[in-house]
């Protein structure tokens, strides 16, 4: 099969096309705008919708309505975007609407700048919109990903009714690399749901209103069933060269890509590393923790944020094994060198060996 | 048949529980043939009622009344308001 | 006079076809509305009903119902409906319509909704011109909250957020939305009528047919402001809030009609279908086809080369990258090639970093080069002690600064930029310096390169510039060889 040398942004457009994405929806931010004009160029070439809409509110808004409607859609965004579609990815939630948001994230709070950072993690994993709800989040780390977890995105979207995001720092977003795509491409086709404009269709509401406490709480009931379904069959991870690891490097995105490479050498060194790297950061794969944790003696989560998926890795590990830290953030990127030199230190610390009786009560 | 000859070209039906009794249509009736009843109905209105006699049919206080099936006007058909104007329709032809 | 009987007689005016049977409501309230007696909306309620049996359009209806005292208007119609965030309705609409425009898409939306939060979202819509309906409530006030102002609030009028009535200098002046969508070029029909009497309601009534059925002749954006009671918040009987629309609010308001293109404007085309499935990947450009013959151009043994690029924008610094990266992938290695973007790509430097492997590549950072480009002598000086050693230094520059000489990698410093002036156009200089990188690390062979640079230059005459320039660099760089055996 051929493979392209093509940026993530793009990627991320040809797979959600060939996942029978129709419509595009989105306002541009950098380092996001290549993907809404990619969008922009092939989507009307397909017979697909692109509009670029008045602000990132709109464009949540008209996911909505074309969600709605039964097409498959998607918009994309970084941080400042990302934080007024809130609303509408809670309504879209909420009304069980599925949808596809690229969320390629950059430096905040506020304006903050536009290099990569990872500190959207909390508005996008959290939920960042009122309501209990939950967004399900893929991180890709290679360009091939941003091709193969968007379509994953779409899939995902559909089987749980719900707004997945695909969520890639700017790095992951602008970089180039070879990609490869199915030679097929995926049939758009119409759920029963939705409000077509059609006489099977006429009896259909779309809303998220549930008046009575008892009604909303068995909505909410229900979604969450949906989340604890996801969490059982949805979670991944990849494992890289953990066999034997006594200390766990962990990070997601371009920060794995550094961590592979960190373990790499380590390794050469003679160092028990290997690489635990969140596929799925909702649902957090944190099952896979939870075994690497059997034998390995420290946790080192390596971020592009202040520490916010630290929090869900602290959780998934319950206090059985020591979690290092090591982030930076505001556009600069952790280095290969101080990575290896925390590694390093670590590896020559006299750690604990691995105590099964307290994990074990740390379980209960 | 009233002793005129002549019936009422059209008729008021006011639906009791769904009337909420805002007297929209009493205030809109040209011949003013809409009244407001003196009981409650079971959600503690007073409703619209037809005064029984002099609707027009013309449809006003349909469109103004804000409930969607409280009020229903009918005309009275062709053939009976045809015949009594003493043509048959389509007579002859 | 009086009656005959019932049997004489039919029914000309009864509840529309288009609302339901039996309302999804509470218990027994099942047949009949949530809005308060003598409430405008129950009645724009009704003239919608009215013109969608009318035009025969129930099935392909589908209604946008807001945030607002209408929020529960799906509870009434039997056509499809989609309930939308505050203010947000024209936004959702846009996008219903656009995913089926054969069906009939009508936002209702009250004065809060629409002239307040949704602002945005209605001029854009409106001027997009969307072939959508918008059936507009004003009755100046935000009802469902309990009646807090809103931009449509009269001057004087008392809210709970006015308490003392509007004052133009704290609050501003009345919104005239319809009057501002009317300055447009795209709608077609926008018109305010009102409630007031018998006459409004019957020019109500035919206006709400007319901006329903533009749609369904194909167009465009329709518009009409409904001038209407809200007895409750208003705290006035129904008859008093009646009248109240036509002595009062009528005089902020004038009834008009603001916008009518009905007869100068063409109906929309219909979209055109898409391509066949098929089809598609051939767009997207994502099939073999076209893809260059494998070529026997196969990079030989062990590679891992790590390159980083860096000067200001416009010296070619990326393309440089990209030309490296794609000769790469065509001799059969693992590549990546990542721009360094962030705040510096604002203030005019631009960077790359390049990898070329036989293995899968870790990471795509690269922060110790085995050869550095340096476009410039800034550059020159952040990147030039990480560069490994035994690797090599292309400096676009006469002499290198004495700062940056290293003994332990190979330095090529020449006035690349010039060279390539030589050639026809100083902006071939990144081609010189890539042919003396290529030379230098003998790498890629240079069927790899062509193919590359052939797929990423389209202009014939940057492509023979290219090519001489990409020549001119290996010379250079085995001149320089030789210069360097001379003098050892
Ligand atoms: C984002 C958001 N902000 C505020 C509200 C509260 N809210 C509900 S309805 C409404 C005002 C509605 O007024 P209008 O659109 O005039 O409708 P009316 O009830 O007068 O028909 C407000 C502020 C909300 N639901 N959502
Ligand atoms: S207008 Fe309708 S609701 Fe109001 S009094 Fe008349 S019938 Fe009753
Ligand atoms: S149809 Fe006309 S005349 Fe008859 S009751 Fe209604 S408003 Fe009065
Ligand atoms: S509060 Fe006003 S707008 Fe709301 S239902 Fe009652 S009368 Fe109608
Ligand atoms: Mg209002």
């Amino acid at each position: 099969m051929r493979r392209q040398l093509m940026k993530g942004n793009e990627a991320i457009v040809k797979s959600a096309i060939l996942s029978g994405c129709r419509a595009f929806y989105g306002y541009p931010i950098t380092p996001a705008s290549e993907i809404t004009e990619a969008a922009a160029q092939y989507l009307p070439q397909v017979g697909g919708v692109f509009l670029q809409a008045e602000s990132e509110v709109a464009a949540i808004n008209m996911l909505y309505g074309a969600a709605s409607a039964g097409v498959r859609v998607m918009t994309a965004s970084s941080g400042p975007g990302i934080s007024l579609m809130q609303e509408g990815i809670s309504y879209m939630a909420g009304a069980e609407l599925p949808c596809v948001i690229a969320d390629i994230t950059r430096g905040g709070p506020g304006l903050g700048n536009i290099a990569a950072e990872q500190s959207d993690y909390h508005q996008v994993v959290k939920g960042g919109g009122h309501g209990n709800y939950h967004t399900l989040v893929l991180a890709p780390h290679s360009v091939q990903e941003m091709a193969d977890l968007t379509a994953l995105a779409f899939e995902l979207a559909d089987r749980y009714r719900n707004p997945v995001v695909v969520m890639a720092d700017g790095f992951i977003g602008q970089m180039m690399e070879p990609v490869e795509f199915p030679q097929t491409a995926t049939e758009p086709h119409l759920p029963k749901w939705a409000v077509a404009g059609t006489e099977e269709s006429r009896g259909n509401l779309i809303s998220s209103i549930y008046l009575e406490p008892d009604k909303l709480e068995a909505h909410v009931r229900q979604l969450e069933a949906k989340y604890y379904v996801a969490q059982q069959r949805e979670a991944r991870a990849e494992e890289w060269r953990t066999e034997g690891a006594e200390i766990v490097l962990v990070g997601y995105g371009i920060v794995a890509r550094i961590l592979k490479a960190v373990a790499a050498e380590a390794q050469a060194e003679g160092l028990k590393v290997g690489v635990l790297r969140p596929i799925t950061l909702y649902p957090f794969p944190g099952l896979q923790f939870q075994k690497l944790a059997e034998r390995a003696r420290v946790f080192v989560v390596v971020e592009m944020s202040n520490g916010q998926m630290l929090e869900d890795v602290r959780l998934a590990l319950n206090g059985v094994r020591p979690v290092e830290f090591l982030s930076r953030f505001g556009g600069n990127v952790p280095s290969h060198g101080e990575v290896l030199e925390l590694v390093r230190k670590l590896a020559r610390q006299t750690l604990p060996a691995p105590q099964p009786e307290r994990e074990s009560v740390a379980h209960v | 048949m009233t002793s005129a000859g002549k019936q009422d070209r059209g008729r008021l039906r006011v639906d009791q529980d769904e009337c909420k009794g805002c007297a929209l249509c009493i205030e809109a009736c040209p011949p003013h043939v809409i009244q407001m009843t003196e009981r409650l109905n079971h959600y503690g209105y007073r409703t619209a009622m037809y005064a029984g006699a002099g609707c027009t049919g013309c449809g006003i206080c349909f469109m103004v009344c804000p409930e969607p099936g409280a009020i229903t006007v009918l005309r009275l058909a062709s053939h009976v308001a045809a015949s009594a104007e003493g043509v048959k329709p389509c007579a002859g032809n | 006079m009086s009656n005959g009987t019932e049997a004489e007689y039919e029914v000309t005016h009864g509840r529309p076809q288009a609302f339901y049977e039996n309302f999804d409501r509470k218990g027994e309230l099942q047949h009949q509305t949530h809005y308060c007696p003598g409430c405008g909306h129950g009645i724009v309620h009704k003239m919608l009903a009215q013109a969608i049996d009318e035009l025969g359009i129930q099935n392909r209806t589908i209604l946008v119902s807001p945030v607002g005292c209408s929020v529960f208007a799906y509870y009434y119609f039997d056509v499809g409906n989609v309930q939308g965030a505050h203010g947000r309705a024209p936004a959702v609409a846009t996008a219903v319509k656009r995913s089926h425009p054969q069906s009939i898409v009508v936002s209702y939306q009250g004065d809060g909704d629409l002239s307040a939060i949704g602002s945005a979202e209605i001029l854009h819509a409106a001027n997009r011109g969307e072939n959508i309906t918008v059936i507009f409530v004003n009755n100046a006030i935000y009802s469902m909250t309990g009646g807090q102002a809103a931009p449509t609030t009269l001057l004087g009028q008392v809210s709970t957020t006015t308490p003392a009535g509007r004052n133009a200098a704290n609050e501003g002046y009345p919104l005239h939305v319809s009057e501002l969508l009317a300055t447009l070029e795209a709608p077609v029909y926008i018109e305010r009528v009102g409630l007031g009497d018998n006459r409004q309601v019957a020019q109500a009534q035919r206006a709400v047919r007319r901006a329903v059925e533009n749609q369904v002749r194909g167009l465009g954006f329709s518009l009409v402001e409904v001038l209407s009671p809200c007895p409750t918040i208003w705290k006035m009987s129904p008859v008093d809030a009646q009248h109240w629309v036509r002595d009062v609010m009528e005089k902020t308001f004038p009834l008009a009609v603001l916008r009518d293109r009905t007869k100068d404007v063409q109906p929309k085309a219909a979209p055109a279908t898409g391509p066949a499935l098929e089809e598609i990947p051939r767009i997207l450009g994502v099939t073999d086809e076209g893809e260059a013959e494998p070529s026997d151009a196969q990079a030989k043994g062990g590679v891992d080369l790590q390159v980083r690029v860096a000067g200001f924008g416009g010296q070619g610094v990326l393309l440089l990258g990209e030309v490296l990266a794609e000769a790469g992938l065509h001799a059969g290695l693992e590549v990546s090639w990542l721009p360094s973007y962030g705040p510096e790509m604002r203030s005019g430097t631009s960077n790359c970093h390049v990898r070329l492997a036989r293995e899968p590549i870790d990471s795509p950072l690269v922060a110790h080069p085995d050869v550095l480009v340096a476009m410039n002598e800034p550059s020159l000086h952040k990147f030039c002690a990480s560069v490994r050693p035994g690797g090599w230094i292309f400096y676009n520059g006469e002499t290198v600064p004495e700062e940056c000489e290293r003994k332990d990698v190979h330095i090529l410093a020449r006035p690349f930029m010039h060279v390539a002036d030589e050639l026809g156009d100083g902006r071939a200089g990144n081609m010189v310096i890539l042919g003396a990188l290529l030379e230098a690390t003998a790498t890629l062979p240079q069927a790899s390169v062509d193919a590359a640079l052939g797929q990423l230059v389209k202009s014939p005459r940057w492509l023979t510039l290219d090519e001489r320039a990409l020549a001119r660099g290996r010379e250079l760089l085995r001149e320089s060889l030789q210069e360097v055996c001379h003098e050892g």
